[in-house]
């Protein structure tokens, strides 16, 4: 599969914007000086070493971490310490954890609809309509009674998927969606999120799968030590890397 | 069958081998001897010398109980009977006493043609709490459950219906209130819309109603109370007080609202600022500036007394009062028990969500309200009730000793639920809460949905030990002159019918206890079991 298999070229249309954002754990300088610009209907991978703040980075556009310095412009609003626009933003910015973060004490479908009942004021029959059509379409709408425990890594990660997109949001980000899920699991996740890149979400998305980044990506990120060391055309990335060390990362991972 | 396979390196299986029951010395009553019982030499003669303890300690109890007299009048009535039946001196129980006092034993005082009453509150209570626990029942029921206080309480006290039913009125206001705003504008807008109903329907912010407060005291009835005890104490300064007092409550007031609005959250801080206020200056539960002749609901809420007397006049519904010194025996164990236990757990909760608040004056003062109440035996604080709080009031006032027991055990008590319920908020993933918050959830919802029903399941197991422990320890009123189970125990031993007596009682008042409290573990034990299925 290449690019021109997926949804048309992104627009002008400023999705995220994030201006000279700096970050700390303590004395810990986590993030330095991110200047990340992220267009409607694009797809971007972050890959890097662990501990390069992949994760903090996509963590702070829904403001799960706090961010220190700088400007985060997440779909016009600025993110501060205003609560209301905090929860605003969040409630249009879908996530997806590494450990799917379902809720163990409701049903799959009480999953997906409890934030559009509750955040969005939907009634809760739309609500259970709407959840059953994404069911549906991350194929496991047979599963809706059951509880998070009684479904494998693979389908629980795809019910996060599907509650996420119950919000109906603008922007999906993926924090290593597949990093916690055995080999037989991984294709289905991909599967549904090459789907949603087809329908032209915007998503930025954490994960180690080259394959992933160079079937569905307009641009391929990467991180280390905080910094944002190379930002390329998936192509570009992976035939003709720039620097040293995006070099010597390739070589690592798929040096096999 | 396969294992012409298994001599070759390759293999591959042709069939799969069936599932088997266990062989028979690892299933039932074998298994269970052989590995309980009999598992080695130490252990068989462990199980022997077990045998011949409860051997021991059984064969001069079971007689002496099974033998037991049951209709006597007193303890030498009792002897009598004992000697010509089973000879001089044998060794016999005399529940006789129980038969002959089990009505003080049970009921205290309560007038006797009312007795009806407690044994059908108690079943109201259990009725009340069923939709609350079994979630399989319809929601609708729970409307009947926030009746069921109020019933209660007039069941038990008895009086006017109007008192009951114009707080019941009131308190439902405020909820509607907070749910019509809470839906249009957020949980914070919500909370302050109950407040300012509350206010207006109980309070009596502008002591309009309340006879003989002046102006200014009816706005902050707090202030001149406490002048005049600061004046009393220093004398001549009687001008300073007032306006300091003013000054320093609203000085409070600002740098928590403050606190809070620089937080980012000026909704909150509104709350907490009117809050403070209201505790501060309104003296919410009136303890203090209105005379408090007439303590429980009518000190809580001044405006309900006036209302409910005229209406009292128009149409006189109501039973024989009952005065809480009447209440004695099990019935106030039971009444203080189960009011403290369904008043601490939300108090807990919240002190618990307090705890391990960002906010850093929040988290303090919920900390420090947990060590100390924890840090102090519960009898200091039953003592504290009895007299101290007495000095702090107003001559002239008398504020009902139930209820100051009633609030301390619920104060206690708040503070050991809220460590327990700790413990199962720190036990969840944190990824709980970034899951909630990832969707928008706000805070309170967050809170409500996602990590208190996990959290309280996880904590059901210490917040049961925690209320077994706290109606056990309702005998300790005993110690501060009320007539509980202990209390009459005392009482009916000085009487000279039963001067010498005490086995008999004690063991009649543990089976009590016990019942209770069993029933209270076996049920918390069936609900963590239901709750763990429904999940998987």
């Amino acid at each position: 599969m290449t690019d021109a298999a997926l949804a048309p070229a992104p627009s002008t249309d400023v999705a995220v914007q994030i201006e000279r954002m700096n970050k700390w754990y303590g004395q810990f300088h986590v993030l330095r000086d991110i200047d990340l610009t992220v267009y409607r209907g694009e797809r971007i991978v972050i890959c890097g070493p662990s501990g390069s703040g992949k994760s903090t980075l996509i963590r702070c556009i829904n403001r799960l971490e706090e961010h220190q310095q700088g400007r985060i412009v997440v779909d016009g609003t600025e993110l501060t310490s205003n609560l209301k626009n905090i929860d605003r933003v969040r409630s249009e910015v879908g996530m997806v954890f590494q450990h799917f973060n379902l809720f163990p004490h409701l049903t799959v479908l009480e999953n997906c609809t409890l934030a559009p009942i509750w955040v969005r004021k939907v009634p809760k029959r739309e609500a259970e309509e709407t959840a059953m059509h994404f069911l549906t379409k991350v194929k496991i709408p047979e599963q809706a009674q059951k509880y998070p425990g009684q479904l494998s890594g693979g389908q629980q990660q795809r019910v996060a998927i599907a509650r996420s997109l119950c919000m109906r949001p603008k922007i999906m980000l993926f924090d290593e969606p597949t990093s916690a899920l055995d080999p037989e699991m991984i294709k289905e996740v991909l599967d549904t999120m090459i789907e949603l890149a087809r329908e032209g979400m915007t998503m930025l998305c954490v994960t180690h799968e080259m394959g992933f980044a160079q079937a569905v990506a307009n641009r391929v990120i990467f991180m280390d030590q905080g910094q944002i060391v190379e930002q390329n055309t998936p192509r570009e990335f992976f035939n003709n890397p720039q620097s040293e060390r995006t070099k010597l990362f390739l070589s690592q991972i798929l040096g096999h | 069958m396969s294992d012409t396979d298994a001599q070759t390196v390759a293999f591959a299986r042709e069939t799969m081998i069936p599932a088997a029951p266990p062989p028979a010395s690892q299933r039932g009553a074998i298994r269970w001897l052989r590995e309980g019982v009999l598992s080695g030499p130490l252990n068989i003669v462990l199980t022997l010398i077990s045998l011949w303890v409860i051997w021991l300690v059984l064969r001069d109890f079971v007689p002496w109980a099974w033998r037991g007299i049951w209709a006597a009048g007193s303890l030498d009535e009792c002897r009598a009977i004992r000697d010509s039946r089973y000879g001089d001196g044998a060794s016999v129980a005399c529940w006789a006493v129980i038969t002959d006092r089990w009505r003080q034993l049970t009921f205290g005082f309560y007038p006797v043609a009312e007795l009806w009453r407690p044994p059908l509150a108690l079943v109201l209570a259990l009725l009340a709490v069923l939709p609350v626990l079994f979630a399989g029942l319809p929601r609708r029921l729970l409307w009947l459950s926030a009746a069921a206080p109020f019933v209660i309480y007039w069941l038990l006290f008895g009086g006017t219906i109007w008192g009951p039913l114009l707080t019941a009125l009131g308190l439902g206001l405020a909820g509607l209130a907070a749910v019509a705003v809470g839906r249009q504008r957020g949980t914070g807008w919500g909370a302050l819309a109950a407040l300012a109903v509350l206010l207006a329907a109980f309070l009596d912010p502008f002591g309009l109603v309340v006879a003989g407060a002046g102006w200014l005291d009816g706005i902050v009835p707090l202030v001149p109370a406490l002048a005049a005890s600061l004046s009393a104490l220093a004398p001549g300064s009687a001008a300073v007080w007032a306006p300091l007092l003013v000054a320093a409550g609203l000085a409070l007031v600002g740098f928590l609202a403050a606190g809070l609005w620089r937080a980012g959250s000026p909704v909150a801080a509104a709350v907490v600022g009117a809050v403070l206020a209201a505790v501060l200056f309104l003296d919410l539960f009136a303890w203090i500036a209105w005379g408090l002749d007439a303590a429980r609901l009518d000190g809580l809420f001044p405006l309900v007394p006036p209302v409910s007397d005229w209406l009292s006049g128009l149409a006189p519904l109501g039973l024989t009062p009952v005065d809480s010194d009447d209440f004695g025996g099990f019935t106030l164990s039971i009444t203080i028990g189960l009011s403290a236990i369904a008043l601490s757990l939300p108090l807990g909760v919240l002190l618990a969500l307090g705890r391990r608040s960002d906010l850093l004056l929040i988290s303090a003062v919920s900390t420090a309200y947990i060590e100390v109440i924890r840090g102090v035996p519960l009898i200091v604080w039953l003592f504290t009730a009895q007299l101290l709080l007495n000095y702090f009031l107003p001559p002239g006032t008398n504020f009902d000793l139930m209820l100051r027991v009633i609030i301390m055990s619920t104060l206690f008590a708040a503070a050991y639920i809220a460590e327990v319920v700790r413990g199962g908020l720190a036990s969840l993933p944190k990824g709980q809460t970034e899951g909630a918050e990832s969707l928008g959830l706000p805070y309170w919802s967050a809170m409500r949905l996602i990590i208190l029903p996990q959290a309280l399941k996880v904590s059901i197991p210490g917040i049961v030990n925690t209320f077994i422990g706290l109606f056990k320890d309702t005998t300790l009123v005993a110690f501060i002159g009320m007539f509980d189970p202990i209390g009459f125990a005392s009482a009916i031993r000085a009487d000279t019918d039963w001067q010498g007596i005490y086995w008999e009682i004690y063991i009649f008042i543990a089976l009590v206890f016990f019942a209770f409290c069993f029933a209270m573990s076996r049920y918390s034990i069936w609900l963590e079991r239901r709750l763990e299925r429904s999940h998987r």
